[in-house]
């Protein structure tokens, strides 16, 4: 049990000197979600296998950590010198090189790829080597084990708990974060004290905090990585928000597709009980705070903050109108702050550094930094946390090293489906809330996919709106037969049957459910389609006027033919799964239309750029 | 389920019936124990925050949610069998239709839609005979889709009960199928 502050720095100190002492290097391997698809299960076996061949038990050590960003070149390991702080990361490991990364300790292993880091730690050093990316966030992701509260202890865990509740009166953590400027990184970027001040105002003996993992964006997983990686870090700041407002009880809301980052944070829970970290009068100072992980069950609408109190409270999922807001009224009408997973990742370390560390990172009017899931027709995919602030170009080309197969740059998408599109000529905007909101997208959750020519917008536009669809609660009329028929209108066009007067209903309509709809679902999800007509309306008046699909997506607008460079290899007539092509071998084949079903197979199968797609 | 039952009553159905509560008892047990265990009180609106983890363990135990277990959860709650199939078709987690064998799921976000997962979507209904949230009517398979499984590196992608298939593309369709047992 650590009963007071004096107690948890010396049980890290101890550490500290233990971890020390135990093993000078230390093996790094990724095992978040994505890293265990990629297969670093096998890896890690070989390389403790490979330990322990070599005779180096007590001197290297290996620890299972989260997810490193770096998830174009999973599966990857990190291997680091405790006493010089020299450090190797290593992309597509392979169980083959287990033996010469182990060998090689902190220096390049032969025969295996090194990457570089890209990025620094606000927090623990200066930014040596003009790194694009700045870790607030991600401080510990990728880092340490998630599954020991020791670990997370060495990295100064648990001290800005017991900063606030031994030194600094609730007023004062408020005053703090509303000094920082941290806004919600959930998506809507409100000011996260003022949020706290409200709650903290209300006259209540229960309040309660609650922590949204709902993270809905299809095409996103930062909070994932954070919650697998770094469970300790919302439990900690959850406890800070808890004692700030005058709460005693916290709630995660957690989606159930995410197996993994449930068992870890049900870990930390109980080590962090066992600690007397969460429970009764922690670290002596008289304030007790305890917290439960509640189950989501597959429903976006769930994210938005009322829907999801209507779901911890057992009830279908539907949002209701605000005012009054949570702050005043929510979980069981009682005064409830909800939080995103990141904005509460920020939290602990503004109580160690101070608001003015804080602020000098980011722009005056977003700080801090901002978690992407840089995803799409990008080379390097992955998580990437860069200061407000930071241009699209700098993400993308910088960080994300520019598009696939040399294609051109067409759009990037941010914001999931409340969001929009931006074009080349967008790219050197510096991003932070105003700015994208400026150009009809908006910050959202951090979902950034990136297309290339080879994507239609018109068709992306009928994707989030098919989500959408989806994901409607039906409560309200707006959304529920609005956003149906902006579908049905975007099907038209994408099938060769819209006309001009379609392209104006679709805008009209589009404006009337943002105007009208019950809650932030409906009033953003005609985004998508309000953000591609403005910014790419001639692919629009491509479908419609000439019935094309330039980026050659739309099925019904495109046609397959065999030109003269067949050289009758069979290979198309073979991967067919229609059966449409004949022909004999060594002759040119031919595609019946009328079995074709576009699906584009024998484009992509053939070696001799034969077959023509228009 | 299948070849154990000899109830009779899943004529008709090859998979699957609605009588699993007395059919299948250690599970009734293990559901029992559950809910027996949570801070189940007299007032109605706490009882009803303690439900979607029910049908959560509920789920889990049968593999879907047929009527007989929801009016058990809603009788042990105190709720209307009513407002617990409320809940269940709000929410597309639950499910009240036996799901196949295999659960195929592709991934629909939008990382993976960009790289093609339509496609690949397609060519599993096209092989299957299935729409996308149908299973097969020999019980083998469940064909759906999902949103972001955050692999998007590897996009598009499969998964196959606890499997992730990578870089999937439609000419792939048939061996993932037939590495299914
Ligand atoms: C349709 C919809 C979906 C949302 N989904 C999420 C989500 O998945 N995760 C999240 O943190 N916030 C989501 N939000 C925002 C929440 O309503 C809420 O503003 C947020 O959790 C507040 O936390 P923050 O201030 O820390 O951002 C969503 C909002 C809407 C309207
Ligand atoms: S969108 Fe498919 S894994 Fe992320």
């Amino acid at each position: 049990m650590i009963e007071n502050a004096k107690q948890l720095a010396e049980k890290a100190d101890g550490i500290r000197k233990e971890h020390a002492g135990r093993s000078k290097i230390g093996i790094l391997v990724s095992m978040g979600t994505c890293g265990i698809a990629a297969g670093t299960t096998p890896i890690l076996n070989a390389i403790r296998d490979e330990i322990k061949k070599q005779g180096r038990d007590g001197e290297v050590e290996v620890i299972e950590t989260g997810c490193m960003g770096l998830c174009h070149s999973e599966p990857t390991v990190e291997v680091f010198d405790r006493e010089s702080g020299a450090s190797v990361i290593y992309g597509q490991v392979t169980e083959q090189q287990a033996a010469a990364i182990v060998e090689s300790g902190s220096k390049p292993a032969a025969g295996a790829t090194a990457l570089s880091r890209g990025w620094y730690y606000p927090e623990d050093e200066e930014n040596k080597d003009n790194a694009l990316q700045a870790r607030i966030v991600l401080r510990n992701t990728g880092r340490i084990n998630p599954q020991s509260l020791e670990e997370y202890l060495v990295q100064d865990g648990y001290a800005a708990l017991a900063k606030a509740v031994t030194t600094m009166k609730p007023q004062d953590v408020i005053d703090t974060i509303i000094a920082s400027g941290l806004r919600g990184r959930g998506g809507g970027g409100f000011p996260t004290g003022k949020k706290w001040a409200f709650a903290a105002a209300q006259k209540n003996d229960t309040k309660y905090v609650i922590c949204n993992a709902d993270e809905g964006d299809p095409g996103a997983f930062m909070d994932r990585a954070v919650l697998e990686g770094d469970p300790h870090a919302v439990l900690e700041a959850m406890a800070i928000a808890g004692y700030a407002i005058g709460a005693t009880k916290g709630i995660i809301y957690i989606r159930a597709e995410y197996p993994l980052a449930i068992e870890r944070l049900n870990i930390a829970i109980d080590q962090a009980r066992k600690e007397g970290l969460l429970g009764k009068n922690i670290f002596g100072a008289g304030f007790d705070f305890d917290l439960e992980l509640k189950y989501g069950a597959g429903a976006f609408v769930c994210g938005e903050e009322t829907a999801l109190i209507h779901s911890i409270e057992g009830m279908r999922g539907e949002p209701t109108f605000k005012p009054p807001f949570p702050a005043i009224s929510g979980l069981w009408k009682k005064p409830t702050i909800v939080n995103n997973v990141e904005t509460y990742a920020n939290v602990c370390a503004i109580i160690r550094k101070g608001a003015d560390w804080f602020k000098k990172i980011g722009t005056a009017g977003s700080p801090g930094t901002k978690v992407f899931a840089l995803a799409g027709k990008v080379n390097k995919v992955g998580l990437v946390e860069v200061p407000m602030g930071t241009t699209l170009r700098d993400i993308i080309f910088g960080v994300g090293e520019g598009i696939k197969d040399g294609r051109a740059f067409k759009a990037v998408q941010t914001g999931g489906p409340s969001g929009g599109c931006l074009k080349a000529t967008e790219l050197d905007t510096a991003i932070d809330y105003e700015s994208l909101k400026a150009l009809g997208s908006m910050m959202g959750s951090g979902g950034m996919i990136v297309m290339d020519e080879d994507d239609c917008m018109v068709n992306i536009a009928r994707f989030f709106l098919e989500f959408t669809l989806d994901e409607s609660c039906g409560k309200c009329t707006p959304c529920r037969i609005g956003n149906k028929r902006l579908y049905e209108m975007l099907q038209d066009i994408c099938e060769g049957r819209g006309t001009m007067e379609t392209l104006e209903k679709l805008d009209t309509l589009s404006r009337t459910i943002k105007d009208t709809a019950l809650c932030g679902l409906g009033q953003t999800s005609p985004n998508p389609v309000l953000s591609t007509m403005a910014q790419f309306k001639d692919e629009y008046l491509q479908h419609i006027q000439e019935k094309k699909c330039a980026a050659g997506v739309c099925h019904k607008l495109i046609t397959y033919t065999i030109n003269e460079s067949c050289v009758g290899c069979t290979l198309c007539a073979r991967n067919c799964p229609v059966d449409a092509i004949s022909g004999e071998r060594k002759g040119r084949h031919v595609i019946d239309q009328d079995k074709c079903i576009k699906c584009g197979v024998c484009f992509e199968a053939c070696k001799f750029h034969a077959i023509d797609k228009s | 389920m299948g070849d154990a039952c000899s109830c009779g009553g899943c004529v008709g159905s090859k998979i699957g019936c609605d009588n699993v509560l007395d059919k299948f008892p250690e599970q009734k047990a293990d559901l029992e124990k559950y809910m027996d265990s949570l801070p189940i009180g007299k007032e109605k609106e706490a009882n009803r925050g303690l439900l979607i983890q029910c049908l959560h363990k509920a789920q889990g135990i049968y593999g879907y949610l047929p009527e007989s277990v929801q009016l058990f959860v809603a009788n042990k709650l105190g709720l209307h069998l009513s407002e617990v199939y409320g809940v269940i078709s709000f929410y597309s987690y639950f499910t009240d239709i036996p799901v196949g064998e295999n659960k195929i799921n592709v991934c629909l976000g939008t990382a993976c839609f960009v790289k093609g997962a339509d496609k690949v979507m397609a060519e599993f209904e096209r092989v299957l005979g299935v729409k996308d949230g149908q299973t097969t009517e020999n019980g083998k398979f469940t064909l759906g889709g999902l949103r972001c499984v955050g692999a998007c590196s590897l996009a598009p992608v499969v998964m196959v009960n606890d499997r992730v298939y990578g870089n999937v593309t439609p000419a792939m369709v048939g061996d993932i199928i037939a590495d299914c047992k």
